[in-house]
Protein backbone atom coordinates (compact mmCIF):
# COMPACT_ATOMS: atom_id res chain seq x y z
CA UNK A 1 0.00 0.00 0.00
CA UNK A 2 2.70 2.10 1.00
CA UNK A 3 4.53 2.52 -2.34
CA UNK A 4 1.25 3.55 -4.61
CA UNK A 5 2.57 4.66 -7.88
CA UNK A 6 0.53 7.96 -9.26
CA UNK A 7 3.07 8.35 -12.31
CA UNK A 8 1.94 5.68 -13.92
CA UNK A 9 -1.56 7.32 -14.26
CA UNK A 10 -0.32 10.26 -15.17
CA UNK A 11 2.16 9.30 -18.04
CA UNK A 12 -0.67 7.14 -19.73
CA UNK A 13 -3.03 9.88 -19.65
CA UNK A 14 -3.35 10.23 -23.02
CA UNK A 15 -4.22 6.55 -24.17
CA UNK A 16 -6.17 6.63 -21.39
CA UNK A 17 -8.20 9.41 -22.92
CA UNK A 18 -8.30 7.59 -25.96
CA UNK A 19 -10.18 5.03 -24.76
CA UNK A 20 -12.29 6.69 -22.77
CA UNK A 21 -13.62 8.63 -25.95
CA UNK A 22 -14.65 5.80 -27.06
CA UNK A 23 -16.34 4.78 -24.35
CA UNK A 24 -18.25 7.97 -24.54
CA UNK A 25 -18.49 7.71 -28.34
CA UNK A 26 -19.71 4.08 -28.35
CA UNK A 27 -22.17 5.12 -25.70
CA UNK A 28 -23.68 8.19 -27.44
CA UNK A 29 -24.32 6.14 -30.67
CA UNK A 30 -26.03 3.17 -28.91
CA UNK A 31 -28.34 5.65 -26.92
CA UNK A 32 -29.63 6.95 -30.45
CA UNK A 33 -29.37 4.08 -32.43
CA UNK A 34 -31.07 2.56 -28.67
CA UNK A 35 -34.19 4.87 -28.85
CA UNK A 36 -34.90 4.86 -31.95
CA UNK A 37 -35.15 0.95 -32.49
CA UNK A 38 -36.75 1.01 -29.08
CA UNK A 39 -39.42 3.03 -29.90
CA UNK A 40 -39.97 1.59 -33.08
CA UNK A 41 -40.33 -2.10 -30.97
CA UNK A 42 -42.71 -0.08 -28.19
CA UNK A 43 -44.67 1.02 -31.61
CA UNK A 44 -44.53 -2.35 -32.61
CA UNK A 45 -45.53 -4.05 -29.63
CA UNK A 46 -48.93 -1.32 -29.30
CA UNK A 47 -49.59 -1.42 -32.45
CA UNK A 48 -52.91 -3.96 -32.19
CA UNK A 49 -51.72 -5.56 -34.98
CA UNK A 50 -51.39 -9.47 -33.65
CA UNK A 51 -48.30 -10.83 -35.86
CA UNK A 52 -46.16 -7.56 -35.54
CA UNK A 53 -47.01 -7.07 -31.66
CA UNK A 54 -46.30 -10.98 -31.07
CA UNK A 55 -42.36 -10.13 -32.76
CA UNK A 56 -41.28 -7.57 -31.27
CA UNK A 57 -42.39 -9.04 -27.55
CA UNK A 58 -40.58 -12.44 -28.41
CA UNK A 59 -37.68 -10.25 -29.71
CA UNK A 60 -37.69 -8.04 -26.53
CA UNK A 61 -38.24 -11.23 -23.58
CA UNK A 62 -35.47 -12.93 -25.97
CA UNK A 63 -32.70 -10.29 -25.36
CA UNK A 64 -33.52 -9.08 -22.06
CA UNK A 65 -33.18 -13.10 -20.65
CA UNK A 66 -29.67 -13.67 -22.09
CA UNK A 67 -26.32 -11.91 -20.79
CA UNK A 68 -24.89 -8.79 -23.00
CA UNK A 69 -21.48 -10.44 -22.88
CA UNK A 70 -22.95 -13.60 -24.73
CA UNK A 71 -24.89 -11.06 -27.15
CA UNK A 72 -21.64 -9.19 -27.72
CA UNK A 73 -19.52 -12.90 -28.87
CA UNK A 74 -22.62 -13.28 -30.78
CA UNK A 75 -22.40 -10.16 -33.15
CA UNK A 76 -18.57 -10.33 -32.93
CA UNK A 77 -19.02 -13.96 -34.59
CA UNK A 78 -22.12 -12.74 -36.76
CA UNK A 79 -21.87 -9.47 -38.27
CA UNK A 80 -18.57 -10.59 -40.55
CA UNK A 81 -20.35 -14.22 -41.34
CA UNK A 82 -23.33 -12.07 -42.97
CA UNK A 83 -21.65 -9.32 -44.50
CA UNK A 84 -18.56 -11.76 -45.72
CA UNK A 85 -16.34 -9.41 -44.62
CA UNK A 86 -14.52 -8.62 -41.60
CA UNK A 87 -15.05 -5.46 -40.12
CA UNK A 88 -13.80 -3.93 -36.93
CA UNK A 89 -14.99 -4.60 -33.41
CA UNK A 90 -15.78 -0.99 -33.12
CA UNK A 91 -19.07 -2.09 -35.10
CA UNK A 92 -19.78 -5.37 -34.19
CA UNK A 93 -19.92 -3.77 -30.69
CA UNK A 94 -21.79 -1.16 -31.80
CA UNK A 95 -24.47 -3.39 -33.60
CA UNK A 96 -24.68 -5.67 -30.46
CA UNK A 97 -25.28 -2.59 -28.09
CA UNK A 98 -27.77 -1.22 -30.30
CA UNK A 99 -29.65 -4.75 -30.44
CA UNK A 100 -29.19 -5.54 -27.05
CA UNK A 101 -30.23 -1.83 -25.66
CA UNK A 102 -33.12 -1.29 -27.54
CA UNK A 103 -34.68 -4.16 -25.83
CA UNK A 104 -34.79 -2.27 -22.75
CA UNK A 105 -35.55 0.94 -24.18
CA UNK A 106 -38.51 -0.04 -25.93
CA UNK A 107 -39.84 -1.00 -22.54
CA UNK A 108 -39.02 2.23 -21.09
CA UNK A 109 -41.00 3.78 -23.90
CA UNK A 110 -43.82 1.27 -23.66
CA UNK A 111 -44.52 2.93 -20.15
CA UNK A 112 -43.81 6.11 -21.69
CA UNK A 113 -46.43 5.64 -24.36
CA UNK A 114 -48.90 4.28 -22.40
CA UNK A 115 -49.03 7.36 -19.58
CA UNK A 116 -49.75 9.54 -22.29
CA UNK A 117 -53.87 9.89 -21.56
CA UNK A 118 -56.07 8.19 -24.58
CA UNK A 119 -57.64 11.55 -24.40
CA UNK A 120 -54.72 13.07 -26.29
CA UNK A 121 -54.90 10.34 -28.79
CA UNK A 122 -58.67 10.48 -29.17
CA UNK A 123 -58.38 14.27 -29.44
CA UNK A 124 -55.55 13.89 -32.79
CA UNK A 125 -58.03 11.41 -34.05
CA UNK A 126 -60.87 13.91 -34.00
CA UNK A 127 -58.86 16.72 -35.29
CA UNK A 128 -58.02 14.34 -38.45
CA UNK A 129 -54.75 14.05 -37.95
CA UNK A 130 -53.56 10.20 -39.02
CA UNK A 131 -51.64 7.06 -37.22
CA UNK A 132 -48.26 8.45 -38.00
CA UNK A 133 -49.26 11.93 -36.95
CA UNK A 134 -51.05 11.64 -33.93
CA UNK A 135 -47.64 9.43 -32.75
CA UNK A 136 -45.12 12.04 -34.20
CA UNK A 137 -47.16 15.30 -32.87
CA UNK A 138 -48.82 14.03 -29.87
CA UNK A 139 -47.84 10.94 -28.16
CA UNK A 140 -44.43 10.17 -28.73
CA UNK A 141 -43.59 13.64 -27.79
CA UNK A 142 -44.78 13.73 -24.30
CA UNK A 143 -43.80 10.03 -23.60
CA UNK A 144 -40.42 10.94 -24.21
CA UNK A 145 -40.84 14.11 -21.93
CA UNK A 146 -42.21 11.84 -19.27
CA UNK A 147 -39.60 9.38 -19.64
CA UNK A 148 -36.35 11.75 -19.51
CA UNK A 149 -35.39 10.59 -15.96
CA UNK A 150 -35.60 7.21 -16.76
CA UNK A 151 -34.01 7.84 -20.24
CA UNK A 152 -30.72 8.91 -18.63
CA UNK A 153 -30.48 6.22 -15.90
CA UNK A 154 -30.64 4.13 -18.61
CA UNK A 155 -28.12 5.97 -19.91
CA UNK A 156 -25.60 5.73 -17.60
CA UNK A 157 -26.40 1.81 -17.16
CA UNK A 158 -25.45 2.07 -21.03
CA UNK A 159 -22.03 3.61 -20.16
CA UNK A 160 -21.37 1.11 -17.44
CA UNK A 161 -22.22 -1.64 -19.77
CA UNK A 162 -20.01 -0.81 -22.93
CA UNK A 163 -17.14 -1.78 -20.39
CA UNK A 164 -17.48 -5.26 -21.20
CA UNK A 165 -16.46 -4.56 -25.01
CA UNK A 166 -13.20 -5.89 -22.61
CA UNK A 167 -14.28 -9.34 -24.06
CA UNK A 168 -13.37 -8.46 -27.32
CA UNK A 169 -10.64 -6.14 -27.18
CA UNK A 170 -12.00 -3.00 -28.30
CA UNK A 171 -9.85 -0.52 -26.71
CA UNK A 172 -11.90 1.46 -24.94
CA UNK A 173 -11.43 2.95 -21.43
CA UNK A 174 -11.69 -0.30 -19.45
CA UNK A 175 -9.50 -2.32 -21.83
CA UNK A 176 -7.15 0.52 -22.00
CA UNK A 177 -6.72 0.78 -18.21
CA UNK A 178 -6.10 -2.75 -17.93
CA UNK A 179 -3.43 -2.75 -20.80
CA UNK A 180 -1.42 -0.17 -18.67
CA UNK A 181 -1.86 -2.33 -15.52
CA UNK A 182 -0.90 -5.08 -17.30
CA UNK A 183 1.93 -3.66 -19.11
CA UNK A 184 3.69 -1.51 -16.48
CA UNK A 185 2.30 -4.55 -13.56
CA UNK A 186 0.58 -1.71 -11.61
CA UNK A 187 -3.22 -3.11 -11.21
CA UNK A 188 -3.90 -1.58 -8.12
CA UNK A 189 -3.64 1.48 -9.34
CA UNK A 190 -5.31 1.45 -12.96
CA UNK A 191 -8.16 -0.51 -11.16
CA UNK A 192 -8.89 2.21 -8.38
CA UNK A 193 -8.17 4.85 -10.65
CA UNK A 194 -10.86 3.42 -13.90
CA UNK A 195 -13.47 3.11 -10.93
CA UNK A 196 -12.67 6.38 -9.70
CA UNK A 197 -13.43 7.65 -13.68
CA UNK A 198 -16.27 5.62 -13.66
CA UNK A 199 -17.86 6.80 -10.55
CA UNK A 200 -17.33 10.17 -10.98
CA UNK A 201 -19.22 10.34 -14.66
CA UNK A 202 -21.99 7.52 -13.72
CA UNK A 203 -22.19 9.54 -10.01
CA UNK A 204 -22.62 13.52 -11.75
CA UNK A 205 -25.03 11.38 -14.59
CA UNK A 206 -26.84 10.00 -11.55
CA UNK A 207 -27.33 13.64 -9.60
CA UNK A 208 -28.49 14.85 -12.97
CA UNK A 209 -31.39 12.30 -12.97
CA UNK A 210 -32.18 13.66 -9.46
CA UNK A 211 -32.19 16.74 -10.70
CA UNK A 212 -34.32 16.43 -13.24
CA UNK A 213 -36.83 14.43 -11.34
CA UNK A 214 -36.97 17.23 -8.81
CA UNK A 215 -37.77 19.45 -11.58
CA UNK A 216 -40.32 17.65 -13.12
CA UNK A 217 -42.36 16.55 -9.81
CA UNK A 218 -42.76 20.38 -9.38
CA UNK B 1 -23.01 -16.24 -46.38
CA UNK B 2 -21.49 -19.49 -46.14
CA UNK B 3 -21.20 -22.04 -43.19
CA UNK B 4 -20.77 -25.40 -42.62
CA UNK B 5 -24.00 -26.32 -40.17
CA UNK B 6 -23.11 -29.09 -37.58
CA UNK B 7 -25.36 -29.13 -34.58
CA UNK B 8 -23.79 -32.28 -33.83
CA UNK B 9 -20.80 -31.16 -32.28
CA UNK B 10 -23.00 -29.92 -29.20
CA UNK B 11 -23.47 -33.65 -28.43
CA UNK B 12 -19.98 -35.15 -28.61
CA UNK B 13 -19.39 -35.81 -25.52
CA UNK B 14 -16.42 -33.29 -24.66
CA UNK B 15 -18.52 -30.63 -25.65
CA UNK B 16 -21.52 -31.76 -23.68
CA UNK B 17 -19.45 -31.53 -20.93
CA UNK B 18 -18.02 -28.07 -20.96
CA UNK B 19 -22.10 -27.50 -21.61
CA UNK B 20 -22.85 -28.89 -18.83
CA UNK B 21 -20.03 -27.75 -16.40
CA UNK B 22 -20.73 -23.83 -17.41
CA UNK B 23 -24.21 -24.14 -16.71
CA UNK B 24 -23.11 -25.68 -13.11
CA UNK B 25 -20.94 -22.68 -12.42
CA UNK B 26 -23.23 -20.36 -13.97
CA UNK B 27 -26.21 -21.02 -11.39
CA UNK B 28 -23.81 -21.81 -8.79
CA UNK B 29 -22.29 -18.37 -8.65
CA UNK B 30 -25.57 -16.78 -9.03
CA UNK B 31 -27.38 -18.48 -6.61
CA UNK B 32 -24.66 -17.83 -4.48
CA UNK B 33 -24.35 -13.82 -5.25
CA UNK B 34 -28.23 -13.67 -4.82
CA UNK B 35 -27.95 -15.13 -1.09
CA UNK B 36 -25.08 -12.70 -0.47
CA UNK B 37 -26.79 -9.93 -2.17
CA UNK B 38 -30.66 -10.58 -0.26
CA UNK B 39 -28.77 -10.48 3.17
CA UNK B 40 -26.67 -7.81 2.95
CA UNK B 41 -28.86 -5.32 0.41
CA UNK B 42 -31.57 -5.81 2.99
CA UNK B 43 -29.40 -4.68 5.78
CA UNK B 44 -28.39 -1.61 3.95
CA UNK B 45 -31.86 -0.99 2.53
CA UNK B 46 -33.18 -0.86 5.83
CA UNK B 47 -30.02 1.18 6.47
CA UNK B 48 -31.19 4.00 4.51
CA UNK B 49 -34.48 4.21 6.58
CA UNK B 50 -33.61 4.36 9.90
CA UNK B 51 -33.46 7.58 12.07
CA UNK B 52 -29.97 7.25 13.26
CA UNK B 53 -28.11 9.98 10.48
CA UNK B 54 -24.10 8.40 10.32
CA UNK B 55 -25.86 4.92 9.53
CA UNK B 56 -28.07 6.22 6.94
CA UNK B 57 -25.02 7.80 5.62
CA UNK B 58 -22.97 4.60 5.50
CA UNK B 59 -25.98 3.17 3.96
CA UNK B 60 -26.15 5.54 0.60
CA UNK B 61 -22.34 5.67 0.30
CA UNK B 62 -22.29 1.71 0.09
CA UNK B 63 -25.17 2.53 -2.54
CA UNK B 64 -23.72 5.34 -4.63
CA UNK B 65 -20.54 3.44 -4.74
CA UNK B 66 -21.37 -0.01 -5.75
CA UNK B 67 -24.25 1.33 -8.20
CA UNK B 68 -21.87 3.43 -10.20
CA UNK B 69 -18.84 1.83 -10.86
CA UNK B 70 -18.85 -1.26 -13.55
CA UNK B 71 -19.49 -4.34 -12.43
CA UNK B 72 -16.46 -5.63 -14.15
CA UNK B 73 -14.04 -2.96 -12.60
CA UNK B 74 -15.52 -3.90 -9.16
CA UNK B 75 -14.74 -7.50 -10.56
CA UNK B 76 -10.94 -6.74 -11.32
CA UNK B 77 -10.52 -4.49 -8.21
CA UNK B 78 -11.77 -7.82 -5.84
CA UNK B 79 -9.64 -10.05 -8.22
CA UNK B 80 -6.34 -8.42 -8.78
CA UNK B 81 -6.62 -5.32 -6.31
CA UNK B 82 -7.99 -6.60 -3.23
CA UNK B 83 -5.02 -9.05 -2.26
CA UNK B 84 -2.79 -6.72 -2.48
CA UNK B 85 -4.16 -4.35 -0.33
CA UNK B 86 -5.15 -6.16 2.54
CA UNK B 87 -3.00 -7.11 5.57
CA UNK B 88 0.28 -9.35 3.60
CA UNK B 89 -0.72 -12.67 5.58
CA UNK B 90 -4.13 -12.60 3.59
CA UNK B 91 -3.31 -11.13 0.62
CA UNK B 92 -0.64 -14.07 0.11
CA UNK B 93 -3.21 -16.67 1.34
CA UNK B 94 -6.02 -15.14 -1.64
CA UNK B 95 -3.21 -15.54 -4.17
CA UNK B 96 -2.10 -18.80 -3.10
CA UNK B 97 -4.27 -20.80 -0.68
CA UNK B 98 -7.70 -19.95 -0.86
CA UNK B 99 -9.78 -22.43 -2.91
CA UNK B 100 -11.62 -21.72 -6.26
CA UNK B 101 -10.37 -17.75 -6.09
CA UNK B 102 -12.23 -17.30 -9.46
CA UNK B 103 -15.56 -18.86 -7.94
CA UNK B 104 -15.43 -16.96 -4.46
CA UNK B 105 -14.27 -13.49 -6.13
CA UNK B 106 -17.34 -13.69 -8.18
CA UNK B 107 -19.48 -14.61 -6.00
CA UNK B 108 -18.10 -11.95 -3.66
CA UNK B 109 -18.21 -9.01 -6.40
CA UNK B 110 -21.61 -10.31 -8.14
CA UNK B 111 -23.28 -10.41 -4.37
CA UNK B 112 -22.35 -7.40 -2.99
CA UNK B 113 -22.66 -5.53 -6.70
CA UNK B 114 -26.50 -6.68 -6.54
CA UNK B 115 -26.76 -6.17 -2.80
CA UNK B 116 -26.70 -2.07 -3.70
CA UNK B 117 -29.20 -2.81 -6.35
CA UNK B 118 -31.52 -4.89 -3.58
CA UNK B 119 -30.84 -2.05 -0.81
CA UNK B 120 -32.44 0.65 -3.10
CA UNK B 121 -35.80 -1.57 -3.69
CA UNK B 122 -35.86 -2.27 0.19
CA UNK B 123 -36.13 1.22 1.09
CA UNK B 124 -38.21 2.01 -1.78
CA UNK B 125 -40.59 -0.93 -0.38
CA UNK B 126 -40.62 0.31 3.10
CA UNK B 127 -41.19 3.80 2.26
CA UNK B 128 -44.32 2.53 0.21
CA UNK B 129 -46.21 1.03 3.97
CA UNK B 130 -48.08 3.74 4.40
CA UNK B 131 -46.69 6.45 7.30
CA UNK B 132 -50.16 5.89 9.51
CA UNK B 133 -48.60 2.22 10.04
CA UNK B 134 -45.36 3.22 11.40
CA UNK B 135 -47.25 6.29 13.47
CA UNK B 136 -50.18 3.32 15.02
CA UNK B 137 -46.78 1.28 15.86
CA UNK B 138 -45.25 4.44 17.30
CA UNK B 139 -49.00 4.93 19.53
CA UNK B 140 -48.74 1.60 20.77
CA UNK B 141 -45.15 2.27 22.55
CA UNK B 142 -43.38 0.01 20.12
CA UNK B 143 -39.46 1.31 19.81
CA UNK B 144 -37.93 1.81 16.36
CA UNK B 145 -36.44 -2.19 16.57
CA UNK B 146 -39.92 -3.60 17.07
CA UNK B 147 -41.83 -1.28 14.13
CA UNK B 148 -39.40 -2.21 11.79
CA UNK B 149 -39.59 -6.22 12.91
CA UNK B 150 -43.33 -6.19 13.92
CA UNK B 151 -44.97 -3.54 11.15
CA UNK B 152 -42.51 -2.26 8.23
CA UNK B 153 -40.37 -5.41 7.29
CA UNK B 154 -43.04 -7.57 7.11
CA UNK B 155 -45.22 -5.65 5.13
CA UNK B 156 -42.95 -4.44 2.66
CA UNK B 157 -40.72 -7.55 2.10
CA UNK B 158 -44.04 -9.14 0.52
CA UNK B 159 -44.55 -5.63 -1.65
CA UNK B 160 -40.90 -5.73 -2.90
CA UNK B 161 -41.38 -9.51 -4.13
CA UNK B 162 -42.41 -8.25 -8.03
CA UNK B 163 -39.37 -6.01 -8.66
CA UNK B 164 -36.84 -8.56 -6.53
CA UNK B 165 -38.44 -10.68 -9.52
CA UNK B 166 -36.21 -9.04 -12.13
CA UNK B 167 -32.95 -8.53 -9.48
CA UNK B 168 -33.21 -12.20 -10.19
CA UNK B 169 -33.20 -12.68 -12.84
CA UNK B 170 -30.39 -9.92 -13.66
CA UNK B 171 -27.93 -11.68 -11.19
CA UNK B 172 -27.85 -15.14 -13.82
CA UNK B 173 -26.92 -12.61 -16.49
CA UNK B 174 -24.46 -10.60 -14.41
CA UNK B 175 -22.79 -14.19 -13.58
CA UNK B 176 -21.72 -13.91 -17.23
CA UNK B 177 -18.66 -11.70 -15.70
CA UNK B 178 -16.91 -14.12 -14.03
CA UNK B 179 -15.42 -14.84 -17.36
CA UNK B 180 -13.53 -12.13 -17.00
CA UNK B 181 -11.82 -13.51 -14.30
CA UNK B 182 -11.23 -16.82 -15.89
CA UNK B 183 -14.23 -18.55 -14.82
CA UNK B 184 -15.16 -20.98 -17.75
CA UNK B 185 -19.30 -20.58 -16.76
CA UNK B 186 -21.57 -20.89 -19.47
CA UNK B 187 -20.72 -18.21 -21.82
CA UNK B 188 -17.02 -18.76 -21.53
CA UNK B 189 -17.62 -22.62 -22.36
CA UNK B 190 -19.95 -21.60 -25.50
CA UNK B 191 -17.35 -19.39 -26.55
CA UNK B 192 -14.48 -21.56 -26.07
CA UNK B 193 -16.39 -24.64 -28.01
CA UNK B 194 -16.73 -21.82 -30.65
CA UNK B 195 -13.28 -21.01 -31.19
CA UNK B 196 -12.45 -24.83 -30.62
CA UNK B 197 -14.78 -26.11 -33.78
CA UNK B 198 -15.63 -23.13 -35.42
CA UNK B 199 -19.13 -23.46 -35.12
CA UNK B 200 -19.99 -20.66 -33.36
CA UNK B 201 -23.85 -20.52 -34.23
CA UNK B 202 -24.66 -23.68 -33.04
CA UNK B 203 -22.77 -23.06 -29.80
CA UNK B 204 -23.93 -19.53 -28.71
CA UNK B 205 -27.33 -21.02 -29.72
CA UNK B 206 -27.00 -23.68 -26.83
CA UNK B 207 -26.11 -21.16 -24.51
CA UNK B 208 -28.99 -18.97 -25.22
CA UNK B 209 -31.55 -21.40 -25.28
CA UNK B 210 -30.06 -21.95 -21.85
CA UNK B 211 -30.02 -18.76 -21.18
CA UNK B 212 -33.69 -18.63 -22.30
CA UNK B 213 -34.83 -21.72 -19.77
CA UNK B 214 -33.13 -20.25 -16.59
CA UNK B 215 -35.00 -17.18 -17.22
CA UNK B 216 -38.18 -18.73 -17.72
CA UNK B 217 -37.55 -21.28 -14.75
CA UNK B 218 -36.75 -18.45 -12.51
CA UNK B 219 -40.37 -16.81 -13.85
CA UNK B 220 -41.86 -19.19 -12.70
CA UNK B 221 -40.56 -19.74 -9.15
CA UNK B 222 -40.80 -15.95 -8.48
CA UNK B 223 -44.36 -15.79 -10.13
CA UNK B 224 -45.69 -18.62 -7.54
CA UNK B 225 -44.07 -16.77 -5.22
CA UNK B 226 -45.39 -13.78 -5.65
CA UNK B 227 -48.77 -15.69 -5.49
CA UNK B 228 -48.18 -16.86 -1.80
CA UNK B 229 -46.88 -13.39 -0.61
CA UNK B 230 -49.57 -10.50 -2.27
CA UNK B 231 -51.04 -8.48 0.27
CA UNK B 232 -54.78 -8.64 -0.23
CA UNK B 233 -56.21 -4.73 -0.40
CA UNK B 234 -52.61 -3.82 -2.34
CA UNK B 235 -52.67 -5.51 -5.83
CA UNK B 236 -52.27 -3.32 -8.89
CA UNK B 237 -50.45 -1.00 -6.73
CA UNK B 238 -46.93 0.36 -7.39
CA UNK B 239 -44.52 -1.69 -5.00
Amino acid sequence: MGDFDFNVIWSSLPFLWQGLQLSLWLTFLAIIGGIVLGTLLALARLSGILPLSLVAATYVNLIRSVPLILVIFWFYFLVPLALGRPVGSFYSALIAFVLFEAAYYSEIMRAGIQSVRTGQVQAGQSTGLNYWQIQRYVVLPQAFRNMIPILVTQGIILFQDTSLVFVVSLRDFMTASSIVARTEGRLVEMYLFAALVYFAICFSGSLLVRNLKSRMAT
Amino acid sequence: MNYNWNWGVLFEEQYLNWLISGFGWTISVALCAWVIALVIGSLVGVGKTVPNKALRAVCSTYVEIFRNVPLLVQMFIWYFAVPELLPDDIGRWMKRDMPNPEFVTAVIALGLYTASRIAEQVRAGIETVPPGLSAAAKAHGLNTAQTYRYVLLPISFRLIVPPLTSEFLTVFKNSSLALTIGLLELTAQSQQIAEYTFQGFEAFTAATVIYVTIALIATLIMQVLERHTRIPGYVGKEA
